[in-house]
């Protein structure tokens, strides 16, 4: 058993039904009690979908588990196919279901539908929403697709067929994925400047007959490894399909996946590269702003803030790269909740120098972030809640999401625009360059005191003291810890809220290390100085 | 004082709406019985509900209410893993330690609720036996409880009934003469009630649940009994067995169904008519004035209601009698008639009234009735609207102070609103 308060994922019934919700022309009957209908809302009210995701449940109940819980399944799998008229039918079992062994999909399967019948058979209690995900779109792709490949090898696939431009497609984006539908749109723009034409974009808005065309293409971007890095591996190994590795989230990473993709259809990206080098200034560095806002003199105080990073595999791994070597923050933490994606997470922080925190209970999350002491929270909208309750700014950069992480603007986080994106969503947290020094300088200004939020954020609503900063304010004095004087207190109250804690911490630490029985003023510049800014 | 309540044409209905419900099985877009949790679990200050489930049930917690309540909850699920399943470990002594850490990480909390599941259940994990054992070793500072909040055997609300259940056995017995209200209901509400039963003379007043769990009422043979919500029907029938007397009336919503409420408390407690009418009549006034200015958008507007919170015959009643709606078809996950029969007689029979679902022979006949506002759950709420329907979800009628005379009008104005949006939007 473990003790859970809050969930990063679902179970993986509802990474199924993201699969579901996200196709046309795909029908879901869900062996499940009542009550797992809840999962229903996520995509009616996060979403705002405007139709009920195609999912029949049997909702057996107590009274039924004697014996005709099979029947039931039957019956609603006879009444989805005869309403619903689905094109494929997936056949799957809640957390319950999978208790009671009716054989959900074999006994689907048996009905002998006139369409193709998936059965689903995802371990409830071992395994997770992404997860669940993956397989649904493996099965379903493998139901819809030879198992051995009629293709030719790539490049004979391609010559018999000279006068068309290279074809690709785009899997794994899903509903309740982060920004999916955006990033669909950005990324065939650029294929499409590239030269590349998109042949299906799946699961998102794919019909199975989509499906059945995927071997049409030349080679597949893997755009969320999380959903699509199985099938999309399963296409390399049977069908000879390559595939991607470039999530392009960032610039850096957008132009390296420009260049593999170039590589993979065999173009030449020099027109789109040309004037994406490192190092140029000015607006016209990039096609993306970020380039040139992150080097403009304004940004300047965005230098080394310290970051901290926690998100799905795929999201943390690029937002750690465009922290680093896009904003110029230091990442003082990273990690990740989906344990798939762990070696691919451990990987990129070994490069930063940390150890990255694996795990799915957020209140390690919480305790790992508080001991950072970050200046940004980058996370899921769980790390926004710890971040609200540590007083720490934050942005949202991947799913779990709520209905604010689901804008009605054009918002993708993927391709150039992406990164216009990022860079406004992650400094708008932050204090202002010149307002920062302002407030360090004339701290005693009554309005501008510094538990004021920044003056860009809200309408000078008392959002600190509303927080419980107290957590990091006022530490119960441990025997044998060092104790501040009345005066190093006071001068630690002129430290702006948000390095405050900071600031307390290292200096504690400073005087533990030299056996110091009292914080002075002498300590405090002291433990300024060691540390740095 | 019959002559407070119904008025007496509606009593023509008893006989057709004794007539059979619709008795539908099939699909159910209904929660379980988990999701009480969400406003017990801030109803019982010192109480803790612990889940014993998967994954699943710790998703619903934090879905179902639509946003997460991320101040440390008084709620978990410890979540069953293949381990548990595979006998690997012991469910039982893993369900120990869990309660142990937790105990000790929240030492304000001194009553502990298991809470059982879908997957508790089937796997038979004997809760009652794990409450037992784990009361030997942490009675008297807090006391363990179990109920069932699986969807196998409750639908949303009964959750609660369910839980205020288990805490009837620890009810002391006693023989004062006094009104217990059984039912959550907002603090605001409850102190509304409080104000109105001392101006009316009737005391004392006890309620379950009070606002912690240790400080359970007493119950006995002069325990009159009445009930603010209409889903604790277990719960009811478990104080009637301790002795209680039940007092038959309407729910207290809208300034009709609150007189009649008050006023069967009053006959019980035999409040004379005329002092009874000086407390009553001027917050009936004042409930009447604050409906009135919703009764253009809702008056003759044809309603139905989708089976969720079990709420629903009560707030039908409210609508139509008070508001002069027509109703289409009432549906409600189970039928008490114990427990609604009095709001159920004041249905006019032309309103179907559908037990149980199956939803996608509800919204055929949704479809085919087209009526003016659907009252559904959030999982319906967009698509419906997406084909043209008003929609009111039902969760906020449970999330929002709508008892009383002081939240008639708000009560019509969440009824109203929907409307109104319609009326303002230009897109």
């Amino acid at each position: 058993m473990q003790l859970s308060l809050w969930t990063y994922e679902g179970p993986p019934h509802v990474g199924a039904m993201r699969i579901a919700t996200s196709m046309r022309g795909v029908h879901y009957v869900l062996h499940a009690p009542q009550g797992d209908t809840y999962a229903d809302l996520l995509f009616t009210m996060i979403e705002r979908r405007d139709q009920r995701p195609p999912v029949t449940y049997t909702t057996f109940q107590a009274r039924d588990l004697g014996g005709d819980t099979a029947e039931l399944l039957k019956t609603a799998v006879a009444e989805a196919f005869a309403r619903h008229q689905p094109e494929v039918l997936l056949v799957g079992e809640s957390c319950t279901a999978e208790l009671i062994q009716d054989q959900a999909g074999a006994l689907a399967a048996s009905m002998n539908l006139p369409i193709p019948v998936v059965p689903l058979e995802l371990p409830s209690y071992s395994k997770k929403e992404n997860w669940g995900a993956s397989e649904t779109f493996y099965h379903l792709v493998r139901a819809l697709l030879p198992a051995t490949s009629t293709r030719e090898p790539n490049a004979t696939h391609r010559a018999a067929q000279p006068v068309r431009r290279p074809r690709a497609n785009i899997l794994g984006p899903t509903l309740l994925g982060f920004r999916c539908r955006d990033d669909v749109t950005e990324i065939r723009r650029l294929l499409d400047r590239l030269g590349v034409d998109v042949n299906v974009v799946a699961p998102l808005d794919a019909t199975p007959a989509n499906i059945r065309t995927l071997l049409d293409a030349d080679f597949n971007i893997d755009l969320y490894p999380e959903i699509s890095r199985t099938t999309c591996s399963w296409l390399k190994r049977a069908h000879g399909m390559p595939m991607t590795s470039v999530v392009p989230i960032g610039i850096g990473a957008t132009r390296d996946f420009i260049e593999e993709v170039a590589l993979l259809a065999g173009l030449d990206a020099t027109a789109l590269l040309d004037r994406e080098q490192p190092g140029r200034s000015g607006m016209g560095a990039s096609a993306s702003r970020l380039a040139w806002y992150s080097r403009s003199v304004d940004s300047t105080y965005l230098t080394g803030k310290r970051v901290f990073i926690f998100a799905d595999g795929t999201h943390a791994v690029a937002a750690a790269r465009v922290a680093r070597e896009e904003l110029g923050f230091e990442v003082v933490g990273l990690g990740t909740y989906a344990r798939e994606m762990a070696r691919d997470v451990r990987d990129a922080a070994q490069k930063m120098g940390l150890e990255a925190l694996i795990s799915d209970d957020h209140l390690e999350v919480e305790d790992a972030i508080r001991a950072a002491a970050p200046d940004l929270v980058l996370g899921t909208q769980m790390e926004r809640h710890i971040a609200k309750r540590l007083g720490v700014p934050c942005a949202v950069i991947s799913s779990p999401i709520h209905v604010q992480d689901v804008p009605a603007r054009f918002s993708p986080v993927m391709g150039f625009e992406g990164a216009n994106v990022l860079f406004d969503s992650w400094i708008h947290p932050l204090m202002m360059g010149l307002e920062e020094h302002l407030l360090a300088m004339f701290r005693e200004d009554f309005e501008f005191h510094g538990d004021a939020t920044a003056s860009h954020l809200g309408h000078g609503r008392p959002v600190v003291a509303a927080e419980p900063v107290a957590v990091v304010e006022a530490p119960a004095p441990q025997p044998g810890e060092p104790v501040w004087n009345g005066e190093a207190e006071a001068e630690l109250k002129k430290i702006p809220f948000f390095v405050r804690g900071k600031a307390r911490r290292n200096t504690e630490a400073f005087a533990r290390e030299r056996g110091l029985a009292t914080i002075s003023l002498e300590t405090l510049y002291d433990a300024k100085a060691h540390f740095g800014r | 004082m019959n002559d407070l309540s119904a008025p007496p044409a509606a009593a023509l209905n008893r006989a057709t709406i004794a007539l059979k419900p619709l008795r539908e099985r099939g699909q159910r877009e209904v929660f379980c019985g988990l999701t009480s949790i969400i406003w017990l679990h801030r109803r019982l200050q010192d109480a803790f509900f612990l889940v014993v489930g998967s994954r699943t049930c710790a998703h619903l917690l934090q879905s179902a209410a639509g946003v997460m309540i991320f101040a440390e909850p008084r709620f978990a699920t410890a979540i069953l893993t293949d381990r548990d399943l595979a006998g690997m470990s012991d469910a039982n002594d893993e369900l120990d330690r869990i309660c142990t850490t937790l105990l000790e990480r929240r030492p304000e909390i001194t009553t502990l609720f298991l809470v059982g599941s879908c997957p508790s259940e089937v796997i038979k994990l004997d809760l009652a036996k794990a409450a037992e054992r784990l009361n030997t070793r942490v009675m008297p500072r807090v006391r363990v409880l179990n109920y069932s909040g699986s969807g196998i055997e409750t639908t949303f609300t009964q959750g609660e009934d369910l839980a205020l259940k288990s805490l009837t056995a620890f009810m002391p017995t006693t023989t004062e003469k006094q009104l217990l209200i059984l039912g959550c209901l907002p603090d605001v509400v409850e102190d509304q009630f409080k104000r109105i039963f001392a101006a009316l003379g009737i005391g004392p007043v006890t309620w379950l649940p009070a606002r912690t769990a240790r400080h359970l009422p007493g119950v006995g043979p002069n325990t009159q009994l009445l009930l603010a919500q209409p889903f604790n029907g277990e719960t009811t029938r478990a104080l009637i067995a301790r002795g209680a007397q039940l007092i038959e009336a309407p729910y207290p919503l809208g300034a009709t169904g609150s007189t009649a409420w008050f006023a069967a408390a009053a006959e019980a407690w035999g409040v004379e008519r005329a002092h009874f009418r000086s407390v009553i009549d001027p917050l009936v006034d004042r409930a009447r004035r604050s409906v009135s200015k919703y009764l253009p958008r809702l008056s003759a507007k044809r309603v139905t209601f989708l089976p969720d919170s079990q709420l629903e015959i009560p707030l039908a009643r409210f609508l139509h009698q008070e508001c002069g709606a027509e109703l289409v078809e009432v549906g409600t996950p189970y039928l008490d008639r114990q427990t609604c029969q009095s709001d159920l007689d004041q249905l006019p029979s032309t309103a179907l009234i559908s037990e149980g679902q199956h939803l996608d022979r509800q919204l055929d006949r949704l479809r085919a009735a087209k009526p003016d506002l659907v009252v559904c759950g959030l999982g319906l709420a967009n698509p419906l609207e997406s084909e043209g329907f008003v929609t009111k979800w039902s969760i906020e009628l449970l999330f929002s102070p709508i008892h009383g005379f002081d939240q008639a009008g708000d009560l019509a104005e969440l009824f109203a609103r929907p409307f109104d949006r319609r009326e303002r939007l230009k897109v």
